[in-house]
């Protein structure tokens, strides 16, 4: 029977959430195709990880080796291509992160499997491969075809599928590692924990966050203003941290912080999935964008079309009238 | 330190209008600014403060039409010393693997220590192009990178991870390394350097003369075949205000109070 491989993804001792959104993807193409969905499970001293996973699928297949001890895109390939090579899955799915991004595009490579990345759906049409994934920052769906194949690769977007539940009894399977040496050109070294301090975001009630709308630095004290107003803080879009106008703890989304305050005011964000992961939870979402079709609308509980330094003054004496009114 | 930066000349779309065209399976392009893609923009400026530091040369390369020239110039303004198109008819409707296929033909014999790419292009996100590229250059690569030190052969890297977290990885040289934004502040680059930059030469080179045949670029040597473009489907969508910003300012205000907020 074919299988359908599905990359599970640890780190720092914890299996990665985007392992068990794959599991639903997989579990659901598996039952559909009428193969077998096996768990690709990587690692040293990762026979827990395995226990868990083996409640997800029909398989793990286990390769513990102390020189897969962390992440390392050379091992890793030399590994995946061996298995791929012996075992011909139809499909191998990779979670489109740090981890995936580094690994999958080499190894199709290697291997001259096609690869889509970044894919937010998938099927399989008899034993051709047609992918749903986003363009020019999520205002556009691609429904693409991968090029007829053996074996196809496809990278996933996170919190595109919900977790799977535990439901199954699989077998875990050893396999012996084909590894005989150390990566030769690539080396981990080490984490690099980001700096305590600073303003915590995820604690506060109320965020305004700001997006590429927001134009200049200089206009950083109007929102600033309207924050404080509120009695919440500053967040922001990855942009902003790039140019350097906020730190990188105010960042909101995958790279940066997820945040669940009562209130989040989006000024000027277009909202890219990378940001809207991290905000998508907030109790109440209002959004403020020159562009009726950005897809922060989609996710915002009231939108204003509008540009964001007409109504931000506005909005701002309108909260200090209501609260000298309480008063 | 010889740098190549592979940089791509896209639609500037974060805040554009974007409509599909007749054809279902592109954008209008009519009306859109183009430049170079953010992500490359940072490339290109950390290749040049390395060869400010440590000499060198840095080489801009882009597979495009002649319209990509003005993406080029920016980059020969910022200090890049030579440019490089990679342009045929034939190269329509590549994919990322594509893509680094033509690059690698045109790469292989040019000399070099490092090759940069953006983590990933702005217009339609693959992040495939640089780590392709290494494989079928036989060199390591580490991607999303967002610091760099340069010793004894080897690039000790800060790669972006999930949630603040950062990663170091050491790579031996030659590699290519995808930069990620932020890694650095683009200077700015001035219409006299622009000016400047448009006296220098761009060499062209076609699918011939880069040795490559029909099947191995375009929808033939592609992986991915695009099938149909269209607009997402809204499955929550916002209630919207509207209104002077005054009324809009009240409006929003009354929500707030209602909730408790204010």
């Amino acid at each position: 029977m074919k299988e359908i491989f599905i990359l599970a993804e640890h780190r720092r001792g914890e299996i990665r959430d985007i392992t068990f959104e794959m599991l639903t993807k997989g579990k659901e193409l598996a039952e559909k195709t009428n193969m077998e969905l096996a768990v690709v499970l990587l690692g040293k001293d990762v026979k827990e990880h395995a226990k868990t996973l083996s409640q997800h699928a029909k398989k793990v297949l286990l390769i513990e080796d102390e020189k897969l001890e962390n992440f390392n895109s050379e091992s890793y390939q030399k590994v995946l291509s061996h298995l791929i090579k012996e075992r011909k899955p139809l499909l191998t799915l990779i979670g489109h992160t740090s981890f995936g991004m580094d690994l999958a595009p080499s190894l199709a490579a290697s291997l001259n499997i096609p690869l889509a990345t970044d894919c937010i759906d998938l099927e399989i049409e008899d034993s051709a491969l047609m992918v749903t994934r986003q363009m020019y920052g999520g205002k556009v769906n691609v429904k693409a075809r991968l090029r007829q194949a053996e074996s196809y690769l496809v990278t996933v977007r996170q919190a595109t599928f919900p977790a799977e539940k535990a439901s199954m009894n699989g077998e875990i399977i050893e396999i012996p590692s084909p590894l005989s040496e150390e990566a030769a050109n690539k080396r981990f070294i080490e984490y690099v924990l980001p700096p305590p301090g600073g303003v915590d975001i995820t604690a506060a009630e109320v965020l305004v966050g700001i997006g590429r709308g927001i134009k200049d630095e200089s206009n950083l004290p109007l929102v600033e203003d309207l924050a404080k107003a509120l009695g919440g803080v500053l967040a922001c879009s990855r942009p902003i941290v790039d140019k350097g106008w906020l730190p990188n703890d105010r960042q909101v989304g995958t790279s940066g912080k997820t945040v669940k305050p009562k209130l989040y005011i989006a000024l000027g964000i277009s909202g890219a999935f990378q940001h809207v992961l991290g905000m998508k939870n907030s109790d109440l979402i209002i959004a403020v964008n020159k562009d009726p079709n950005a897809p922060i609308f989609s996710v915002a509980d009231y939108g204003i079309v509008e540009d964001l330094f007409k109504i931000v003054p506005s909005l701002k004496d309108k909260i200090y009238e209501l609260k000298a009114g309480k008063a | 330190m010889d740098i190549l930066v592979c940089v791509k000349h896209v639609p500037e779309t974060a805040e554009a209008d974007i409509k599909i065209d007749s054809t279902g399976k592109t954008i209008e392009k009519a009306g859109l600014v183009f430049d170079i893609n953010e992500w490359d923009d940072y490339a290109v400026e950390e290749a040049v403060r390395i060869k400010e530091k440590l000499g060198g040369t840095v080489t801009v390369i882009t597979v495009g039409s002649e319209d990509a020239n003005s993406t080029l110039r920016k980059c020969l303004a910022r200090g890049a010393d030579k440019a490089i198109r990679l342009s045929d008819p034939k190269f329509e409707g590549s994919d990322s693997y594509a893509i680094a296929k033509i690059l690698h033909k045109a790469i292989k014999d040019l000399p070099f220590d490092l090759i940069f790419t953006g983590a990933q292009a702005g217009d339609d996100g693959y992040a495939m192009v640089g780590p392709i590229l290494a494989q079928l250059l036989g060199i390591p690569h580490a991607t999303m990178v967002k610091k760099i030190e340069l010793k004894n052969g080897v690039a000790r890297v800060n790669r972006e991870l999930e949630g603040g977290l950062e990663e170091i990885v050491e790579v031996k040289l030659p590699a290519v390394l995808t930069i990620q934004t932020g890694i650095n502040e683009p200077r700015y680059v001035s219409i006299m350097g622009i000016r400047k930059a448009m006296k220098k030469e761009i060499k062209v080179l076609g699918m011939t003369e880069l040795g490559l045949s029909e099947n191995e670029v375009g929808e033939a040597g592609s992986w991915i075949k695009i099938e149909k473009l269209y607009v997402p489907p809204v499955e929550k969508q916002a209630e919207f205000l509207d209104g002077t910003p005054e009324e809009i300012a009240a409006k929003i205000a009354e929500i707030l109070k209602a909730r408790g907020l204010v």
